[in-house]
C-alpha cells in the first residue's frame, strides 16, 4: 500500500514540474532573446578595446573589428524588432496543462504496470538471511558454505560438512571432491572413506568401481564393524558374479541388523534373491512398523500434528512449534488449516517480537495469505 | 560468517520498484520535454517554453532517483533483481558492487542516460541567460534523445526485471572486472560522448530556429570544451587499462573499440576549434553545424554501433536481434534525421565573410581539414571490414599498418602547424612575424632532438624527430604566451603581470597544446623500449635496458579467492636495487582459465613490464619483460590537455550572461 503512496506522490512532484511553469506569471519580456544578443556583442567590443589597449592589436584593426561587432549588434538588434514579441495563448496553455494533468499519469502508469512487479518487495540479502536465519534453505546454507570454503579452501571441516549436502543434491562428483579433500586435510578416517566410497559409487550410477572398492576397503581396514562399507563390500561381490561371497556378506549383514532398520529390509532382499534364508526379525515393535500400510503410517502423522496444535492451543508461546506447525500442514496439503495455525501462532506470538518475524518470514516463504 | 549491516530498510521497503516507477517517469518528462517547448518555441508562446527547464530537472531527477535505485540493489544484493543476479556476487567488495552497476549492459545503459538528463538539466541551470527560444528547442532535442534511449532501456534492456523465486547468490564474480581502470572509465568515456550531444542538440536547435551567430557559438562552447576534456580523460583512462592489463605492453592496439573513442574525438577537435572561429569571425558557421552533428553521431556509433555486436558479429545479432534493431533504428533516427535537417536548413543560415588565408581564421580551417581527413581515416578503418564482413560475410583485417599509413602523414603536419597557427592573427596574419616570433622556440626544439639523436646515436631515427616534435609543441606555447606578454623594454614583473592577466582561454590554449606535445614525446620515446622475451630458471639474470633483471624465485601463494603462481623478480641498475616485481599467473577458485597478472614498476617517468606467459615443469618461467622509458608521458599529456581544456572553459567569457566585469583585476595599467 505504501508503495502506491510513494508512486502517486512521484507522479504528483512531476505533474507539478510541468504544471507549475505554465501557471506561473509570465515575467519574460519580449525583447529577452535581443537583450541577451546585444550583451554579449558588447561584451566583444569591450575585449577588441582591452586588446588594443594592451598592444595586442593594431589600432586600425582594432577598429574594422569594432565596427564588424557593432554590425553585428545593429544586425541583432533590427532581428529582435522584425521577430516581434513572444506570445502566449491560454489555449495553448490549457492544451498543455492537460497533457501534463492526464497524459503523463496515464502513460506512466500504463507502461510501469506493464512491466513493473509492484508486489514483490526489496529482497536485500542481509535481511533475507537475518530472517531467514532458522530455518534456513538448503541452498542458502549451500552458498553459504560454498562461499566460505571459496575463502578457506584448507577448512577439512567445512569440506567434511558439505559433502553430505552434496550427495543429497545428487552433486556426486562435487562430493566426492570434498570428502577427498577432508581426507587429504584432515587425514584418514573410516567414515570418511567410507563416505568418499559412497560418493564414487553414486557417480558411478551404483557400480562399486575399483576406486570406491578401494576406499571401502580403507574404511574397513580402520574400522571392520562399519555397516555400509561391509554393504558395499558385498554389492561389490554380487556385482563381479561371485554370489556366494556375496551372500554370505549380505548374511552376515543381515543378522546384525537392528529390526525396522531400513537397511534390514533390503538386506532380507538381497539374501532372498541370493537363495538364502533371512533371519527372522527380532522386535515386534519393529515388525509392527513394517507391516503398516502407507494409509495408517498417514494416519498416524495427522495424530501427532493434531496433539501438536492441541499442546500449542493450550500454550502458545512456543516458536517452534508453530514454525513446525505450519509447515506440516502445508505439507499434508491442508493450506487453509495453514492459514489458520499462522494467525492463531502470530496471535499467540503477540508479545514475542522476534519470533513472530519469523513466522511472518515463514509465511512469505510459503505464501501464506495475509501475511 | 557474516558481518552485521549497521543499514537496515524495513521488510516491505520497495526502492527497486520505486526506481523503476521513477524510470518510467522520466521517459514520461522526456516526452513532454520533447513535444512542448518545440511547440512553444514554434509558434512563440513563451509560457510553453518555460516548462522546458522544469522538466529537465524533473527529468534529471528521476533518471537519478532510478540510478541510486539500482545502485542500492547493487549495495545490498538484493537477488530479486535479474541485473543484480547476473552481474554481481555478495562477496564482492563494495567499491566492484558499486561499479558493477555499469560493468554490464543494461546498467550502462542506464548511466548512459542518466548522464545525458545530467547534461540536459545542466543546460537548463545555465540556461537562464540564453536566448529562450534556442533554449527551448536545444531541450527539445536533449529530452528526444532521452526519450529514445528511456524507451529502449524499459523495452529491451530493463534493469529492474525481477526474478522469482530470488536465488540466494550472484553469477557476477568475474575477478578480471574487478579493476579499478575498468570501474572508472566508463563513466568517463561517457561523459564524454553523451557531452557531445549538448553540441547536436545546439546544431538541430540552430537549424530548426534557422540562425545561428556568434552567441550561439559562445554558448555552446563550454559544453562542447567540457565534453572534449572528459572524452580525453576517458580515452587516456582506457589507453592506460588496457596497457597494464592485457599485457602486450602495448598503449595503443587500434581496435574498433579504442577507434570508436577516437572518431568523435576528432571531430569533437575540430569542433572546439571551428567554434572558436565562428565565436571571432562569425565564419564557418554551417561547418561548425555540421561538426556539432557529427561529432555527436560519431560518439553514438562509438557506444552502440559497435558494442552492439551488430557488425562484429552477424550471428548473435541474428540470434537476439530486438535490441540491435532498437539501437539502429535510433541510429537512423538522429544521425539521419539531424543530416537530413542538416541539408534542408542549412542554407537558410546566413554566411559570415570570407577571409585569408594567412590569419588564425585560416590556420584553423587547415586544422579542421587534417583533423576530418584523420577522422575519416579512421572511420573507414574501423567500420570499413566489419561492414564487409556483415555485408559479405569476408574477412579482411585492418590493422596498424593501415592506421600508421593514413593516421600519421595526417597528424604529423598538423602537429607541425600547431604553433605556428596559434601564433598568427585574427583576420590578417603575418606569416614572417610568426616565424620571427617562434624562431626561438623552432631552434630550441631542433637543439633538444639534435641533442638526443647526438645520446642516443645507435638508437632509431624517428624517436628524436618525434621528441623534437614534442618540444617543438611545449616551446611553441610557451613562445606564444611569452610574446602575448612581453613588450621591448618591460621588466619580468610587468611580463609576468601581463601574463597573469592574459585570458584564461589563451593559458588553456596554450596549456592543452602542450599537453599534446607532452603526448608525442611519451610516444616517440617507446621507439626505445626493450622488449625481452625469456625463459629463465631461478637465480638467472638478463639484461633489459639499462637494468638488470633476476629471477629470484617461483613461488605459489594463495590470495583471498585464486592460486598463484608468482615469479619474483628483482630489478637492479648496477649493483642498486631498483625495485621488484612480482608477475604471476592465477587460478581463481570455480574458473578454470588461469589469468595473467602482470608486474609494473615505475622508475621515474618509465616503466619496467613484466608478465608470466608460461609456467614450465622443472621450475623455470617464460617471462616477457619490457623496459618503457618515458611511457607515462603519453598519460600524462591527455592529462595536461584535458587540464588545459577545463581551464579554457573556467574563461570568464565562457560563462554568458553574467554581468561582464570591465577589466580582469590583474588588468594591465597605461604605460
Amino acid at each position: 500500500m505504501t508503495l502506491w503512496i510513494v508512486l502517486a506522490l512521484m507522479t504528483g512532484a512531476a505533474v507539478l514540474a510541468v504544471l507549475w511553469p505554465l501557471g506561473r506569471a509570465q515575467s519574460q519580456q519580449p525583447s529577452a532573446e535581443t537583450a541577451t544578443d546585444a550583451a554579449f556583442y558588447k561584451a566583444q567590443l569591450a575585449e577588441i578595446e582591452r586588446d588594443a589597449e594592451r598592444g595586442l592589436i593594431e589600432p586600425s584593426e582594432a577598429e574594422t573589428a569594432k565596427v564588424e561587432a557593432a554590425r553585428r549588434l545593429l544586425a541583432s538588434a533590427r532581428r529582435g524588432e522584425a521577430a516581434g514579441p513572444l506570445s502566449a495563448t491560454a489555449g495553448r496553455r490549457r492544451a498543455a496543462a492537460v497533457v501534463a494533468l492526464v497524459g503523463l499519469p496515464l502513460v506512466s502508469l500504463t507502461i510501469y504496470l506493464t512491466l513493473g512487479n509492484p508486489a514483490i518487495p526489496d529482497m536485500p540479502l542481509q535481511a533475507r538471511n537475518d530472517r531467514a536465519a532458522p530455518d534456513m534453505s538448503m541452498g542458502q546454507a549451500l552458498a553459504r558454505i560454498e562461499e566460505h570454503l571459496a575463502k578457506n579452501p584448507n577448512d577439512g571441516r567445512g569440506q567434511e560438512v558439505v559433502g553430505p549436502v552434496y550427495m543429497s543434491m545428487g552433486r556426486f562428483a562435487d562430493a566426492e571432491r570434498a570428502f577427498a579433500a577432508a581426507i587429504r586435510i584432515l587425514g584418514d578416517s573410516p567414515h570418511r572413506w567410507e563416505s568418499l566410497g559412497e560418493a564414487q559409487v553414486a557417480q558411478a550410477d551404483g557400480i562399486v568401481t575399483a576406486n570406491a572398492r578401494t576406499s571401502f576397503d580403507k574404511a574397513l581396514a580402520l574400522d571392520a564393524k562399519l555397516v555400509k562399507a561391509r554393504y558395499y563390500r558385498a554389492l561389490a561381490a554380487e556385482q563381479d558374479g561371485d554370489k556366494a561371497k556375496a551372500l554370505s556378506l549380505y548374511s552376515e549383514l543381515a543378522a546384525e541388523a537392528p529390526a525396522g532398520a531400513p537397511i534390514k529390509a533390503r538386506l532380507d532382499d538381497k539374501v532372498a534373491e541370493l537363495g538364502g534364508k533371512p533371519p527372522q526379525p527380532s522386535g515386534e515393535a519393529a515388525q509392527a512398523i513394517a507391516g503398516m500400510a502407507a494409509g495408517d503410517r498417514m494416519t498416524a502423522i495427522r495424530g501427532m500434528v493434531a496433539s501438536l496444535d492441541a499442546r500449542l492451543a493450550e500454550k502458545g508461546d512456543d516458536v517452534e512449534g508453530w514454525l513446525r506447525l505450519v509447515r506440516s500442514y502445508m505439507v499434508l496439503g491442508e493450506p487453509e488449516k495453514a492459514r489458520d495455525a499462522f494467525a492463531r501462532g502470530r496471535a499467540a506470538l503477540a508479545s514475542d517480537q522476534t519470533g513472530r518475524d519469523r513466522l511472518e518470514a515463514l509465511g512469505r516463504e510459503l505464501k501464506i495469505e495475509g501475511s | 560468517m557474516r558481518r552485521p549491516q549497521p543499514r537496515s530498510r524495513g521488510p516491505d521497503a520497495m526502492v527497486v520498484e520505486v526506481g523503476h516507477y521513477a524510470l518510467v517517469l522520466a521517459l514520461a518528462l522526456s516526452l513532454v520535454l520533447t513535444f512542448i517547448p518545440a511547440w512553444g518555441a514554434h509558434t512563440r508562446d513563451s509560457a510553453l517554453m518555460g516548462v522546458a527547464r522544469p522538466a529537465a530537472f524533473a527529468m534529471l531527477g528521476f533518471a537519478a532517483l532510478a540510478f541510486l535505485a539500482l545502485t542500492i540493489a547493487y549495495v545490498d544484493s538484493d537477488f530479486s533483481v535479474l541485473n543484480v543476479v547476473q552481474n554481481s556476487h555478495s562477496s564482492k567488495p563494495l567499491a566492484y558492487k558499486i561499479s558493477g552497476v555499469w560493468s554490464n549492459h543494461e546498467g550502462s545503459m542506464l548511466l548512459w542516460v542518466t548522464i545525458l538528463a545530467l547534461f540536459a538539466g545542466l543546460v537548463a541551470w545555465r540556461g537562464a541567460h540564453m536566448p529562450q527560444r534556442l533554449l527551448a528547442y536545444v531541450l527539445s532535442v536533449q529530452g528526444a534523445i532521452a526519450a529514445a534511449f528511456f524507451l529502449f532501456i524499459l523495452l529491451t534492456s530493463n534493469p529492474f526485471a525481477r526474478v522469482m523465486p530470488a536465488p540466494f547468490e550472484g553469477e557476477g564474480l568475474n575477478p578480471i572486472l574487478q579493476d579499478p581502470g575498468l570501474a572508472i572509465h566508463p563513466p568517463l568515456l561517457y561523459l564524454g560522448y553523451v557531452g557531445f550531444s549538448v553540441a547536436f542538440s545546439f546544431a538541430v536547435g540552430a537549424l530548426l530556429e534557422g540562425r545561428i551567430d556568434a552567441v550561439w557559438a559562445r554558448f555552446v562552447r563550454p559544453w562542447t570544451l567540457l565534453a572534449w576534456a572528459f572524452l580525453t580523460l576517458g580515452i587516456a583512462m582506457g589507453s592506460y587499462w588496457a596497457y597494464y592489463e592485457l599485457g602486450w605492453g602495448g598503449w595503443w592496439f587500434w581496435d574498433p573499440v579504442e577507434n570508436a573513442s577516437l572518431m568523435p574525438w576528432l571531430a569533437g577537435t575540430a569542433l572546439i576549434h571551428s567554434i572558436v572561429v565562428m565565436e571571432k569571425r562569425d565564419a564557418l558557421k554551417v561547418w561548425t553545424i555540421l561538426l556539432s552533428i557529427l561529432a555527436f553521431s560519431l560518439s553514438l556509433i562509438g557506444t552502440f554501433l559497435v558494442r552492439s555486436g551488430v557488425l562484429t558479429s552477424v550471428h548473435s545479432f541474428a540470434s537476439d536481434p530486438t535490441r540491435g534493431v532498437f539501437i539502429l533504428g535510433i541510429l537512423i533516427f538522429f544521425i539521419g534525421g539531424g543530416l537530413t535537417l542538416f541539408a534542408w536548413r542549412a542554407p537558410v543560415l546566413r554566411q559570415g565573410g570570407l577571409f585569408a588565408p594567412i590569419s588564425r581564421e585560416g590556420a584553423l580551417v587547415l586544422n579542421n581539414l587534417f583533423l576530418s581527413a584523420a577522422c575519416a581515416a579512421v572511420f573507414i578503418g574501423t567500420l570499413y571490414p566489419l561492414g564487409l564482413e556483415a555485408l559479405t560475410g569476408g574477412k579482411i583485417s585492418v590493422g596498424a599498418p593501415f592506421f600508421e599509413a593514413t593516421f600519421l602523414p595526417l597528424t604529423v603536419p598538423l602537429l607541425l602547424l600547431v604553433p605556428v597557427g596559434q601564433s598568427l592573427a585574427w583576420k590578417r596574419g603575418d606569416l614572417l612575424g610568426v616565424a620571427q616570433r617562434l624562431a626561438a622556440a623552432f631552434a630550441l626544439a631542433l637543439a633538444g632532438a639534435i641533442v638526443v639523436f647526438a645520446v642516443t646515436r645507435r638508437g632509431p631515427v624517428a624517436a628524436p624527430l618525434g621528441i623534437g616534435l614534442g618540444l617543438w609543441l611545449i616551446l611553441g606555447s610557451a613562445s606564444e604566451i611569452f610574446n602575448r606578454s612581453h613588450r621591448a623594454g618591460a621588466s619580468l614583473a610587468v611580463v609576468l603581470r601581463r601574463a597573469a592577466g592574459l585570458p584564461r582561454s589563451a593559458w588553456g590554449t596554450a596549456l592543452a597544446h602542450a599537453g599534446l606535445g607532452v603526448t608525442v614525446i611519451g610516444i616517440a620515446a617507446t621507439a626505445w623500449g626493450v622488449e625481452r622475451l625469456a625463459t629463465m630458471k631461478a637465480g638467472e639474470s638478463l639484461d633489459l635496458g639499462p637494468y638488470q633483471v633476476t629471477l629470484e624465485a617461483v613461488v605459489p601463494r594463495n590470495g583471498p579467492d585464486y592460486r598463484e603462481t608468482a615469479a619474483l623478480l628483482a630489478i637492479r641498475d648496477g649493483d642498486r636495487l631498483v625495485g621488484r616485481v612480482e608477475p604471476g599467473k592465477r587460478t581463481f577458485t570455480g574458473r578454470s582459465m588461469p589469468t595473467s597478472e602482470a608486474g609494473l614498476l615505475t622508475v621515474g617517468l618509465g616503466q619496467v613490464y613484466a608478465s608470466v606467459a608460461e609456467i614450465e615443469a622443472g621450475g623455470s618461467v617464460g617471462v616477457r619483460l619490457y623496459w618503457k622509458p618515458w611511457v607515462l608521458f603519453i598519460w600524462l599529456g591527455a592529462v595536461v590537455m584535458a587540464a588545459g581544456g577545463v581551464l579554457s572553459l573556467s574563461d570568464r567569457r565562457a560563462r554568458v550572461g553574467a554581468p561582464v566585469r570591465r577589466a580582469a583585476p590583474a588588468a594591465v595599467p597605461a604605460e
